[in-house]
């Protein structure tokens, strides 16, 4: 480190250290063995065979879960059949809604149990898996529950129906809002479904699966197998499954494309993103570095909205890496249990290691790094905020997903050039633009293709706000009015 | 009126520090595009970077979910303690009011040597002269509000007249307030010349200024009335006199940290900040010092340049302690009230 910043180091470095404050994880009884969730109740794999997933903080093995096979996704996916002709689709709208008013009530309830719960196994700080995903997923519950009894409403037709049995697949990034994200809408519209958790994080979907229980929903309703690449692909190829929801990397999702391709069955597809953020010159500048900070840094940058991209007008440039040095200098990594941590833990090793082998690539092709030099834990799987500037359109981290805490500075001239640079990419999920100028904000958002266009803030969900992408970011939109089009025939 | 007056070396080299970009500029044309620095006030507080309502509110909300324990907290306890300006603004102040309340600044809980007195008294100019006897010997400092506290509407020479008296009565600190309706008004200069003339008057007693944000409105007005504070010379900038509400909020002192801050950058000149109004518990100190925390440099965590208006805060933060270190709460009679 230079001797400036090592000034700089000792300036910001706070007078007053916090003492741990950790969570409780005493508020949830993790089980030794979760079995699959199918019609209702805890059934054993057919092929007796399960894999265990671990805390990324600590490496510390959490449970063992069902490995689901072919046979058990296709037992699931009768068992949502049944319960989709002979209960579900059948069932007034204002009675699903009661159970799904009944499921959002009881996350709440049980909100502290989930938060704890997800920030073990995945390694999200507790601030988040806290005031982040556990509301918003209730949220998600509540705001589709409103519809169930409205679809005449929605507008694919005055008679909409179901679809039938929903197959979702879902990322390890927001095991429980992602859940939530899937399941909400589909059982409003009057489907059932099967869910595929991912490997590295299925425990909050099986918390889950006891809160659908707690609530009664009729068996086979909703069924929750798990298991890696094989068990999601069996579902997504099962022809039981009239509508395929994945949300996950664009490689997968494309592969998906593939078997779907020809069979007339629905799908949409929520995939990768490499995200502009950008910063004009007369930006609310201490909230704009604020903005980045959340738009990379929140959830370790496992979002496939992630404003990965910071393109910052070049007359500030300089300013804003500045600042936004000394405010990375005062995040705060570790025990994502802690109350104060900012950092917590990379899911996985292996996302780890492309974490690291991006990095490692950035600096080959010349970019510079700078992290904050926040000691790591020796345990666990961390990486930490890092910046990357000297970075060209062409380098390969500007233009590859790297999907952790790995920011890539770029520079703009004018508000065309920031709108080329920012369209410049395979992906269109989502966008950022900050600028005290309204007119601009509506110009710059006209041009985006990005799914999502964020003004002066980053990173904000709603549920009645629709979220999706372009090109190979994916197709199709979750969240709102739109996110139950995907659900419904005419 | 007054004529506006030259803003000084400070406030020189901050706005030709701020407006570095256009440092390239020949010095002529410099002095084509400047050739007052009176004139370039306005065009100065326009040019500091907006602030959006939003995201200052959610950093402040994000900050005051952190979770102080353990020795930390005793240590933000104490910490807070030194940081008290204990105050008593009513019309019923009295000479055996203003002696229980030195009484209670110098020694805030007789029976635990280890409370040290808190920063200073803040009264009226004309109690002034009991407090410093009361205080003899004793590092509480008294701090008098002035310049026609609270409202500010008086003739300035009224104003500097007020502030005289109470440094002449031996005021170690004077709380200004600013006039809100000049700042409303657009007459940045005249609420500039007001701080200036003011803290001459002061002499050799600091100078805090009461920005009474809550009569502000706006983020952007409190900001540029930050900078209008500390160019005329503040050594502290102070959120509210407490008679008008909303009083001091997290926002608000987190956006006066983040001038303080930007200032320092700037000038060198550290400015302290002080926040004053509805403060009551234990709880809402500790979320300001977060602030201080995560925003200032190491130096701003000391009374020197951090400071809590308040009366009843003291006993909560005792109260606190006191848990914090034996583990039961005392009773409420276990404090003198004042």
């Amino acid at each position: 480190m230079t001797t400036a910043s090592n000034e700089r180091m000792k300036e910001v470095s706070p007078a007053i250290e916090y003492a741990p404050a950790p969570e409780s994880r005493a508020i949830v009884s993790i089980r030794e063995r979760y079995q699959l969730f199918i019609n209702g109740s805890f059934v054993e794999p057919q092929e007796g065979k399960y894999f265990s997933t671990i805390n990324p903080a600590t490496e510390e093995p959490l449970s063992e879960v069902a490995l689901a096979t072919e046979i058990d996704v296709d037992l699931a996916v009768m068992a949502a059949r049944r319960a989709f002709d002979e209960v579900w689709s059948r069932m007034p709208g204002r009675e699903r809604a009661k159970y799904i008013f009944r499921i959002a009530r009881i996350i709440q309830e049980r909100a502290r149990e989930l938060a704890v719960l997800e920030s073990l196994d995945n390694g999200k700080p507790i601030r988040e898996s806290r005031d982040v995903d556990v509301p918003l997923a209730a949220a998600y519950f509540f705001y589709y529950a409103g519809w169930a009894d409205k679809l005449e409403y929605v507008g694919p037709g005055p008679v909409p129906r179901p679809i039938g049995v929903a197959g979702q697949v879902i990322p390890w990034n927001f095991p429980l809002l992602m859940a939530a994200w899937k399941l909400a809408p589909a059982l409003a519209a009057g489907n059932t479904c099967v869910l595929k958790p991912a490997e590295t994080t299925p425990l909050s979907a099986l918390l889950l699966a006891d809160i659908i229980q707690q609530a009664e929903l009729p068996p086979g309703v909703v069924n929750i197998v798990t298991g890696a690449g094989e068990t999601g692909a069996a579902l997504v190829a099962h022809p039981g499954v009239g509508k395929v929801a994945f949300t996950g990397s664009t490689e997968v999702g494309k592969r998906i494309q593939r078997t779907l391709a020809g069979s007339g069955r629905r799908l949409t597809l929520e995939l990768g993103g490499k995200a502009a953020n950008i910063v004009f010159d007369d930006a609310p500048i201490n909230q704009a570095v604020e903005g980045i900070v959340n738009g990379i840094y929140f959830n370790q940058g496992h979002v496939c909205c992630a404003g990965s991209r910071l393109l910052v007008q070049e007359s500030i440039a300089e300013e804003i890496v500045e600042r936004l040095r000394r405010r990375m200098a005062s995040l705060r990594l570790g025990d994502p249990l802690d109350k104060n941590t900012d950092i917590g833990a990379i899911n996985s090793a292996g996302q780890l290691e492309k974490i690291h082998r991006l990095s490692k690539t950035g600096e080959a092709e010349g970019a510079v790094a700078w992290s904050s030099g926040c000691m790591l834990p020796e345990r666990g799987y961390w990486f930490p905020p890092t910046v990357f500037t000297k970075v060209e359109p062409a380098h390969t981290i500007a233009r590859e997903e790297i999907f952790g805490p790995v920011l890539s500075v770029m520079t703009f001239r004018t508000p065309a050039e920031a709108v080329q640079r920012a369209n410049n990419t395979v992906y269109g999920l989502s966008a950022g633009v900050w600028t005290e100028k309204g007119s601009r904000i509506l110009w710059m958002a006209e041009r985006l293709r990005a799914g999502v266009v964020w003004a002066n803030t980053y990173n904000r969900f709603d549920p009645a706000s629709p979220f999706g992408g372009f090109k190979e970011s994916g197709f199709g939109r979750e969240g709102g009015r739109h996110g139950l089009e995907s659900y419904l025939d005419r | 009126m007054t004529g506006p007056k030259p803003l000084g070396e400070v406030g020189e080299a901050a706005i030709a520090k701020h407006t570095s970009r256009a440092s390239a500029i020949p010095s002529g044309a410099d002095q084509l595009l400047r050739p007052r620095a009176d004139s370039s006030l306005p065009g100065f507080l326009r040019s500091l970077p907006g602030v959006d309502q939003v995201g200052l509110e959610a950093r402040a909300a994000a900050l005051a979910t952190r979770s102080i324990k353990a020795g930390a907290k005793i240590l933000a306890l104490e910490t807070a303690i030194s940081m008290v300006d204990l105050t008593t603004l009513e019309g019923d102040d009295t000479p055996g009011k203003v002696r229980a309340l030195c009484a209670k600044a110098k020694a805030p809980d007789p029976a635990d040597p280890g409370v040290g007195p808190v920063a200073a008294v803040c009264i009226y100019p004309d109690l002034v002269s009991l407090a410093k006897a009361e205080l003899a010997n004793s590092p509480v400092l008294v701090a008098a509000v002035a310049t026609a506290f609270p409202s500010g509407r008086s003739p300035l020479s009224v104003k500097l007249a007020d502030v005289e008296a109470a440094v002449e009565a031996g005021a170690d600190e004077v709380d200004m307030v600013i006039d809100r309706a000049a700042l409303l008004a657009g007459d940045y200069a005249r609420v500039l010349l007001e701080v200036r003339e003011v803290k001459k008057a002061c002499g050799g007693a600091h100078l805090k200024v009461i920005l009474e944000t809550g009569e502000l409105a706006t983020y952007d007005n409190i900001n540029r009335a930050s900078w209008i504070a500390m160019l005329g010379g503040a050594d502290f900038i102070k959120t509210s006199t407490g008679k008008v509400a909303p009083a001091s909020t997290l926002p608000v002192a987190l956006l006066m940290m983040e001038a303080v801050r930007e200032y320092h950058g700037e000038t060198g000149r550290p400015v302290g900040v002080k926040v004053a109004g509805g403060i009551r518990t234990a709880k809402d100190a500790i979320r300001y010092l977060v602030l201080v925390n995560e925003t200032l440099p190491g130096q701003w965590m000391s009374k020197s340049l951090f400071r809590f208006g308040a009366s009843s805060l003291l006993n909560d933060l005792l109260v606190q302690r006191y848990k914090q270190i034996h583990g039961v709460y005392g009773g409420p009679d276990d404090y003198s009230l004042e």
